[in-house]
């Protein structure tokens, strides 16, 4: 048994994993009211929509019956929360040296001969063993820096975007992303890049041993892997 | 362990089910619903009183501006109004003022005017971009001399939703006394449609479409909102629980 995962990265961890979940069925609720996307800075019935959907069901969207207003109680009670716990996730690893030891790429590890290995080492689900268990393969690294550093931020700034008060206090926000329609649109498409995300994480889990991975998220001691005879 | 498909959809369902009693509880109702508080607070705190909303240009206006909610209040009081073209229609400002006032169209049309290109954003999640025309809200307060104990502004429209209970909304000192908040007479430079709130509506820029009142009858000044239908400032508010602050 070795440790693993720090303290920080577990709490943060699974109240992501709480907060991201409530926010992705209430975010369901809420585009039932309008299940239509629009690109640039306007759209409704009768402008060109890139994707018109019917309702999700309810078993899928909080609440279950459709309240427009309870799904958005939930949604901005649960964002706040995510975004300062995010951005204290994000100091604490820089100043701790988590993301400097554990995430940074480091030499050699971008060589397309090293990345295709990964690559080729994953298809075939051959994990690593012994002590190089303890790292992260490239694609491991590239995968949650994206999430952490693109995906999540990308979520709170174009949340934000759709909110006509920042849209006074901030106007770049609506520069950057191009309009509150488009901010919706790529606020929706990240919401499910985040979910392809969580599916193929928890196939990796399952795949690696889901015990000894979800027991190493939750005490933070973790058992090497035996090196292959 | 494997996870099936059947599991994954008992498991949500499950959780969501334990969400949706969570919010039946007083106390996480409660946090819940104070969630618009925390939002307002830190607006507040980011940006300045009179930080403006965005402006559109002339071309970047929606070719057609989606109505909402009521299409026409089709009371018999409203239907005479209209068939007046709007001639006996006044506009009534009073409660907490010095000079109660009460306006013709005609005499809201030859006060200073503002013109001002901005997004619509519904709650439901789509906008409309519309050139609005009116008349600073700032000036009739003004004009009527608000007393030192009103804190809210209390819109009461001749639409009813149906339901029996007039459409109403209300907003603080600060969005009242704001530039961009103007009552508006005409869209994309035509008098308002009656779909659109003819003939005067509240655009209220830095906040979400249903604080917009339309067919404005009458403009209050007051102390609390506890009074005033069930007490939460506006008719969605007060019929389903939406935010009294919409700035998000």
């Amino acid at each position: 048994m070795v440790r693993r995962h720090r303290l920080t990265t577990r709490l943060w961890h699974w109240l992501n994993a709480l907060l991201l979940y409530i926010l992705f069925t209430s975010g369901l609720g809420i585009f039932n009211a309008h299940p239509r996307l629009y690109w640039g800075q306007y759209g409704a019935n009768f402008d060109h929509a890139w994707l018109e959907l019917d309702r999700f069901p309810g078993w899928i969207t909080l609440p279950a019956l459709y309240n427009l207003a309870l799904s958005r109680h939930w949604h901005l009670t649960a964002a706040p929360i995510f975004a300062v716990a995010l951005l204290f996730y994000m100091l604490w690893s820089l100043a701790d040296g988590h993301i400097a030891r554990d995430l940074a790429f480091r030499r050699g590890e971008l060589a397309p001969r090293h990345v295709w290995q990964d690559i080729r080492d994953h298809a075939r689900l051959r994990f690593p063993t012994g002590a190089a268990a303890l790292r992260y393969n490239v694609l491991q690294k590239a995968s949650y820096i994206a999430v952490i550093f693109i995906a999540l931020p990308l979520l709170i700034l174009t949340g934000l975007t759709m909110s006509p008060g920042m849209n006074a206090a901030w106007p770049w926000l609506v520069d950057l992303f191009g309009g509150r329609q488009s901010a919706r649109s790529i606020h929706f498409l990240t919401a499910f890049a985040l979910v392809a995300f969580f599916l193929v994480h928890m196939l990796m889990v399952l795949l690696a041993g889901p015990v000894n991975e979800i027991g190493s998220m939750i005490t933070g001691r973790y058992r090497l892997p035996k090196d292959r005879p | 362990m494997i996870l099936t498909r059947r599991t994954l959809l008992l498991g949500a369902t499950a959780t969501l089910a334990g969400c949706d009693r969570i919010a039946r509880q007083p106390l996480a109702r409660d946090i819940l619903f104070s969630a618009d508080n925390f939002h307002s607070w830190a607006q507040r705190k980011i940006m300045a009183r009179d930080a403006l909303t965005q402006e559109f240009r002339p071309d970047q206006i929606s070719p057609f501006f989606r109505a909402n909610g009521t299409a026409n209040p089709n009371t018999p009081a409203y239907k005479a109004l209209w068939r007046s073209g709007f001639a006996d229609w006044r506009l009534r400002i009073d409660g907490l003022v010095a000079r109660p006032l009460s306006l013709s169209l005609s005499q809201l049309h030859a006060l200073p005017h503002r013109e001002q290109i901005t997004r619509h954003d519904c709650v439901e999640g789509w906008s409309a971009i519309g050139k609005w025309r009116g008349v600073p809200l700032k000036l009739l307060l003004d004009g009527a001399g608000l007393r030192d104990r009103a804190r809210y502004i209390v819109f009461h429209c001749a639409d009813d939703m149906g339901g029996g209970t007039a459409y109403y909304e209300s907003i603080d000192l600060i969005d009242a006394f704001h530039p961009q908040t103007i009552l508006a007479f005409a869209l994309n430079d035509r008098p308002l449609s009656v779909a659109n709130g003819a003939p005067l509506r509240l655009r209220v820029e830095r906040q979400l479409g249903y604080k917009q009142a339309k067919y404005l009858m009458r403009i209050e000044a007051v102390e609390s909102l506890l009074s005033i239908g069930r007490g939460k400032g506006g008719f969605w508010e007060d019929r389903a629980n939406y935010d009294w602050y919409a700035g998000i």
